[in-house]
């Protein structure tokens, strides 16, 4: 697959094909990040068209000290926050929220319900094409600020300086809130195949 | 039940310690009383493969297809862009 890096050189020499390619990259995923933001899918296309203006507009100006990536989810998050009126309803950072349901440990916190073993078999679901999507509506149903925060680290593969650089966060909360969006997925793994048997 | 010395992990805590080991953000002291506890522990040793394989599974989502008027609407966007420029 051809980088950011090489799409970014076309897209400078007036490329319309390597434009197209780069939306093919992100449009998607942008879509996904601006929903948490923003009230209605409506709006978040709103906003991802109108960051997709402004990436062309700014292209001149764009000096890569930060990645294409970075940038052009920053451009998103500031489009987004300018629009965005939802109340960013989630839990705060502050408030524990433990990993593991407490039910599952006993009175001297050893497992009483241990991890039910799922790594082959959502491994051969995955390969066979049929766990994608449901990994993409676990995601979108964890708390918005867990979701970005999963989205730009696992999904997009983003480092955490870059992460924390985009949505405005202290390293620590980054980190808080990337076990808990990490661990609520894996908890949501767990419950599909525990469901299926 | 055994009794725990005073610098023993139990399970509970963790589990809470998983992000931090795998960003290796941990103290050396937390990592070495982590690891240790994997050590002698399979379910928590299968609960950290299990965040992994989360992790990984996650990474694997491609981004879904624009569909042909998607694909439109970019193409004139960006030839509108285009005559602004000039």
């Amino acid at each position: 697959m051809e980088s950011d890096g090489e799409l970014l050189l076309r897209l400078r020499s007036g490329d319309e094909r390597a434009f197209i390619g780069l939306v093919e990259r992100y449009h998607e995923p942008m879509l996904r990040l601006a929903a948490s933001f923003v009230p209605s899918r409506a709006i978040a296309e709103e906003v991802v068209q109108d960051t997709w203006l402004a990436v062309l507009r700014g292209l001149g100006g764009f000096e890569a000290r930060s990645s294409l990536k970075t940038w052009l989810f920053s451009i998103l998050v500031n489009q987004a926050r300018k629009t965005g009126t939802r109340e960013h309803r989630s839990i705060p950072v502050a408030d524990p929220e433990p990993a593991v349901d407490p039910s599952r440990f006993d009175a001297s916190g050893g497992w009483a319900d241990p991890p039910e073993r799922w790594i082959e078999v959502a491994q051969r679901r995955m390969e066979a094409g049929k766990l994608a999507d449901r990994i993409r509506v676990w995601i979108d149903e964890l708390p918005a600020r867990q979701r970005e925060v999963v989205l730009l680290r696992d999904v997009e593969g983003m480092s955490s300086e870059e992460v924390c650089a985009v949505l405005a966060l202290s390293d620590g909360n980054q980190r808080v809130l990337l076990h808990r969006g990490r661990s609520r997925l894996r908890q949501l793994v767990e419950d599909e195949f525990r469901a299926a048997r | 039940m055994r009794l725990l010395r005073g610098r023993d992990l139990v399970c509970q805590q963790a589990v809470e310690l998983v992000t931090g080991y795998l960003e290796g953000t941990l103290s050396r002291a937390a990592r070495r009383r982590f690891e240790a506890h994997l050590t002698g522990c399979p379910h928590c040793t299968e609960y950290l493969a299990q965040m992994r394989e989360t992790i990984s599974l996650t990474g694997r989502l491609a981004p879904e297809d624009l569909t042909p008027q998607q694909r439109d609407e970019f193409v004139d966007l960006y030839r509108r862009w285009q005559s602004e420029q000039q």
